[in-house]
């Protein structure tokens, strides 16, 4: 057959008449997108090479860059839409997986937008947040069944429990595990400059520390991967929290892959391993095929680390989320993540990203509720994680049974990323997901903290405003307090695995 | 001790989009609308700053008004001064002469010379007349910063 | 506290603002013998070709040394120091005793012995703004329309530029067998020549003038060739000495020129001297030398100033360096730029309209010559003057767009944030 080519996925827009010829767009695209003719004095645009991340609109000076969707379409066909005809093509082409980053996009298990919150009328009053305390600090960590206390001599009360270490949280909200080798050294610096100021934690991710990023170790959890990158006893006691991963929302079931290309002299040092060679992350933890194996890495971790740090454990929301998450609090996980079908990825296969896992929405709600069931949901805190994208999404996790939330996406997103969902090529024209020194350093991270802390103050005071008028004024009290919650559009059955009720439905 | 104000390079984060050069041109032309002057300003100033640029690294240079500068202790004419209002080094056009001495010491090479009018071209000021630096306005990653220094 | 300065060039007139910087109450008398203060000898050549106003021949005024609380004795000549009083005499007798003294009276024109030479009209020297006064009045009141210039130097050349540019045919005569011999490569010395020729001015080189003929005034020179050169005007521009004689027998110890420490303080407590006049090191080779040119009596006036009011500052040394522009085409020579030998790397870079040269020498740069572009020669100035290790950079040194991109992070990241000192504190 005669091959056509594959159809750009955007078009580059520039208004003649506006563009004054600095060149910025031609400089800047890491894909060679932008190109000026010396001989028509004009700049063009190889529309092919567009990725769609804005950067070039967002830098020229005079707004004459217009970056857009390609209108192209077959025929509005809803069960063949362009997006699947032009991965056909692509995969008639290559014989490839088809790679992706970020999280899933389909528009499908949004149950976020079909849940709305309540507020006091009349019968119970409101709090003005401007007025009175309203206390939006958590802790994560296990915690007492109940607490002995105990009097001296001189008639002072003193507490007899031992209390577990705890993260202390001065908002919900903490950056998600992204490691460097997926972003940039100038990313960690903002989120761990955010997550200061502002007092919650960042977590380095799978690919190790950074020499860089120790001073940050009372706002940072350390994660373990099925790689082990960088895990060494200096390591788990650098951080306030030790995170074992076990799967990832954007790709559960599967492992990673950095390519040696990408392991320079600053990630091998990292990651501890030779320059230049593949770091692979296993499927599975090769010591874990049983929650008593878990349990033995946790506990390992907690005498490494002389049990004064917080080990949690983190999963991808699936089918079993509920009984696994029961298995990782009882196997000693002192606070648990799941992470939904939306969590974002520096990488993974689009089927699997797009297809596998289940919502986060259900996966929270059926875990607290187990917990509960069990009698265990003291004994760790829930955090969740993926597609949380706004103060809303925090409230309406928490009320369904969260601790706190991990960001990720919405971070990069205030850090200026435009969800092209390229960054597995490593070219981001942000400064995020890339090493290309070239590019790392349009990410300063003095704006990029700055940035992320407006982002967490706002959203504070957003979750302020909801609770009081909600008559509630402290986050803790909202925590699995479904009645706050109702399902618009939503069967029964999803009603009911969610433990709310439809709207209309009083008390 | 007198209270300077300086432009901060930051190389770490400049982009090298070259975006400080125009903003000096236009501040120079005197008005901010960059597509009234590239369209209907026949003849462009030159800009004020210069992007270096070597491989990943860029860096926009202008004049960092030394306190001990060379350029000061070079001219023979007294053409170049510093500007008692604003801290910044000058250069008076009727009574420099072209001899280049300026040029020869500045350790920094950003005097530029006016080949036409044989004379130094008229060099940053940290934009006086405007206020604040356009260059430094306009650096969309912050890479040039406006900071007091004492001396 | 009462200072004294001796002489009102560039290197008195920096010391006297240093002190003003440091000490705003002492006493600072300014002598002179000058009868202008606070004007540029370089400009001189500049306000007889007619570029420059009279009004723009001060790159100082005296009202603002007045301003600054300084007193001024102009036309006044100092002819002893005497060392065990504390004090100068003057032509006039006048004793003025000082605490801290600084001699920073330059040098003067050196006068060879020629056959014919004494008790006639037409014939000059030519560093100050008197000695341009009187040419400008002597070309004008006898129509003078050929010159000779002895010597090939920066002066010479410069002299020669002003007096074509009043319409003068001008001949340069040097003994060397090129002109700009010492600051200048053979290379860049015949650029330079091409460039005066296009102007049609003669330069005969490898020649001197041995004879000046004439009843009253100059009618011609002979040279040692026997040419015979016609001409109403002699201008003798071989080069300056130190103003050392006065010293003699003073205490104060003398060389070619005024001995001085780092400090700019002669052998002899409180008294300092900086300039044309002081003999100090050359930063590149360590050897004692004069560097007569205007940023070192700048900064070394500085020094003696800042020191001679009670702080401690260092000065590390001069090199020589050059800029000019003849017959427009700018050149400039910073450092050791003319040398030969195993110890130097030399890179050049030659199109028929540039030339630029650096020197290398254990590494580091010591040396650098621009012809036509010298628009960041002022790097290269720096970069000598740091003694910078230039390994990592020396192959770009002649790039196009070398610049400061160039240099190791760490160093042009210090120069970034602040700014490259020439003294030391
Ligand atoms: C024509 C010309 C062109 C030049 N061009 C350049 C150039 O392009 N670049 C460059 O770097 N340099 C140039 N120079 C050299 C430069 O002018 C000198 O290096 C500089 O002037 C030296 O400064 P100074 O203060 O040491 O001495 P001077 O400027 O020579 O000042 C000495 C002062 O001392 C006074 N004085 C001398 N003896 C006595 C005494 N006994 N009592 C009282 N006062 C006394 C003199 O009257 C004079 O005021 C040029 C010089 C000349 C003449
Ligand atoms: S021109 Fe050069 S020497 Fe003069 S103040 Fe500016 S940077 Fe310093
Ligand atoms: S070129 Fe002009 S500003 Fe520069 S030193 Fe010479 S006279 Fe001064």
């Amino acid at each position: 057959m005669a091959k056509g080519k594959i159809p750009p996925e955007f078009l580059v827009e520039r208004d003649d008449y506006k563009c004054v010829r600095c060149l910025a767009c031609v400089r800047l695209c890491s894909y060679g997108a932008n190109y000026y003719d010396e001989n028509a004095k004009r700049v063009y645009t190889e529309n092919r090479k567009c990725v769609g991340c804005h950067f070039c609109e967002a830098m020229c000076p005079t707004e004459a860059i217009t970056v857009m969707r390609n209108p192209f379409e077959i025929k509005p066909l809803a069960h063949w839409t362009s997006e699947h005809l032009i991965d056909i093509m692509k995969q008639a082409e290559t014989g490839g997986v088809l790679l992706t980053s970020m999280g899933n996009d389909r528009p499908y298990f949004s149950y976020f937008d079909r849940i709305v919150l309540n507020a006091s009328q009349v019968t119970n009053p409101s709090i003005d947040p401007l007025r009175e305390p309203m206390e939006v600090r958590t802790y994560l960590g296990r915690k007492q069944m109940k607490l002995d206390l105990e009097e001296d001599e001189e008639g002072r009360v003193l507490l007899k429990t031992e209390i577990a270490p705890q993260l202390k949280l001065e908002v919900p909200v903490m950056f998600s595990a992204m490691s460097y080798g997926s972003i940039s050294l100038n990313a960690m610096l903002s989120l761990a400059e955010a997550a200061k100021t502002v007092g919650t934690y960042f977590n380095t991710g799978e690919g190790g520390l950074p020499k860089e990023l120790k001073r940050y170790g009372s706002n940072m959890i350390v994660q373990v991967a099925s790689g082990r990158f960088g895990v060494n006893v200096d390591y788990l006691n650098a951080g306030s929290a030790v995170e074992i991963k076990i799967g990832q929302g954007a790709k559960p079931g599967i492992g990673g892959h950095l390519p040696g290309e990408k392991v320079t002299e600053a990630i091998s040092e990292t990651r501890m391993i030779p320059v230049g060679t593949d770091a692979l992350s296993p499927a599975p933890h090769h010591d874990i095929y049983s929650i008593e194996d878990l349990r033995q890495l946790i506990y390992a971790i907690k005498e490494a680390t002389r049990y004064e740090k917080p080990v949690g454990v983190k999963i991808a929301a699936v089918h079993n989320v509920a009984p696994i998450a029961a298995g990782m609090v009882r196997a000693g996980a002192d606070y648990i993540v799941i992470d939904g079908i939306r969590g974002g990825t520096g990488a993974a296969p689009k089927v699997t990203r797009d297809h596998v896992g289940i919502p986060i929405e259900f996966a929270v709600a059926v875990v607290d509720q187990r917990l509960r069931e069990e009698g265990i949901r003291h004994m760790a805190s829930v955090v969740v994680a993926g597609g949380i994208r706004n103060s809303a999404d925090v409230i309406k996790a928490i009320a369904l049974g969260a601790d706190a939330v991990y960001i990720g996406t919405a971070a990069l997103v205030a850090l200026g990323c435009h969800l092209c969902q390229r960054c597995y090529l490593g070219k981001c024209n942000w400064g995020i997901a890339t090493q290309d020194p070239k590019l790392t350093k349009r990410l300063n991270p003095e704006i990029g903290a700055r940035r992320l802390v407006n982002l967490l103050r706002a959203w504070e005071h957003e979750i302020k405003e909801i609770l009081g008028g909600m008559g509630i004024n402290a986050i803790e009290s909202l925590r699995g307090n479904r009645d706050m919650l109702r399902g618009v559009g939503l069967h029964e059955y999803e009603l009911k695995l969610l433990g709310i009720k439809p709207a209309g439905e009083a008390w | 001790m007198i209270g300077v104000r300086k432009i901060l390079i930051r190389e770490e984060y400049c982009m090298g989009c070259k975006l400080c050069e125009i903003n000096c041109v236009a501040a120079q032309v005197g008005t901010e609308n960059l597509i009234k002057i590239f369209r209907y300003v026949p003849e462009l100033p030159e800009p004020k700053v210069i992007v270096e640029e070597h491989d990943y690294i860029t860096f926009a240079l202008q004049c960092r008004n030394c306190y001990d500068a060379s350029c000061l202790k070079a001219c023979m004419t007294g053409a170049m001064h510093r500007d008692p209002r604003t801290g910044a080094i000058t250069v008076n056009e009727e009574k420099c002469v072209g001899c280049w001495m300026c040029v020869m010491v500045c350790p920094f090479g950003v005097v530029k010379r006016n080949v036409k009018k044989k004379k130094v071209a008229s060099k940053c000021d940290l934009c006086a007349e405007r206020g604040s630096p356009a260059c430094v306005e306009g650096c969309p990653n912050e890479a040039l910063v406006l900071i007091e220094v004492r001396e | 506290m009462r200072y004294v300065i001796v002489g009102s060039g560039p290197a008195g007139l920096s010391a006297i603002e240093a002190i003003r910087e440091v000490d705003g109450e002492g006493e600072v008398i300014l002598i002179t013998a000058e009868k202008f203060v606070g004007y540029s000898k370089p400009l001189i050549t500049y306000l007889l070709g007619g570029k420059v106003t009279k009004e723009n021949m001060y790159y100082r005024t005296e009202e603002r040394l007045r301003e600054i609380n300084v007193e001024v004795r102009s036309a006044t000549k100092v002819e002893k120091v005497l060392v065990d009083e504390r004090a100068v005499v003057t032509h006039t007798g006048e004793k003025v005793v000082f605490d801290k003294l600084l001699l920073a009276v330059g040098g003067r024109p050196f006068v060879p012995k020629i056959e014919g030479l004494d008790q006639k009209e037409g014939i000059f020297t030519f560093t100050t703004w008197e000695d341009e006064e009187r040419i400008e009045e002597y070309v004008k009141r006898r129509g003078i329309t050929k010159a000779v210039v002895l010597g090939g130097g920066l002066i010479g050349l410069k002299t020669a530029e002003a007096l074509m540019d009043l319409g003068v045919k001008v001949t340069i005569v040097e003994v060397a067998d090129r002109i700009l011999p010492v600051t200048f490569d053979k290379k860049a010395s015949e650029m330079i020549e091409r460039a005066l020729e296009t102007l049609g001015c003669e330069v005969i080189t490898n020649d001197t003038v041995v004879e000046v003929r004439g009843r009253k005034a100059i009618s011609s020179v002979v040279l040692k060739s026997g040419k015979e050169i016609p001409t109403g005007l002699l201008v003798i521009a071989i080069g300056v000495r130190p103003n050392v004689e006065f010293l003699k027998g003073s205490g104060i110890e003398v060389n070619r020129g005024i001995l001085v420490n780092e400090r700019m303080e002669t052998n002899v407590e409180g008294i300092y001297a900086a300039g044309d006049c002081a003999e100090f090191y050359d930063l590149v080779d360590g050897q004692r030398k004069v560097i007569a040119i205007w940023p070192v009596a700048v900064a070394q006036g500085r020094v003696a100033g800042y020191n001679m009011a009670g702080r401690n500052v260092r000065y590390p040394g001069s090199i020589p360096m050059n800029s000019v522009e003849i017959a427009g085409v700018p050149t400039v020579s910073v450092g050791h730029s003319n040398v030969e030998g195993e110890e130097y790397e030399i890179f050049t870079y030659e199109d028929g309209r540039t030339y630029k040269k650096v020197v290398i020498k254990d590494n580091k740069l010591v040396g650098a010559i621009f012809v036509n572009d010298i628009d960041r020669a002022g790097i290269y100035t720096g970069l000598i003057l740091q003694k910078l290790d230039a390994s990592s950079f020396k192959e770009k040194l002649l790039a196009e767009d070398f610049g400061l991109v160039y240099l190791p992070r760490e160093f042009r990241k210090k120069m970034l944030e602040g700014e490259m000192r020439i003294w030391l504190e």
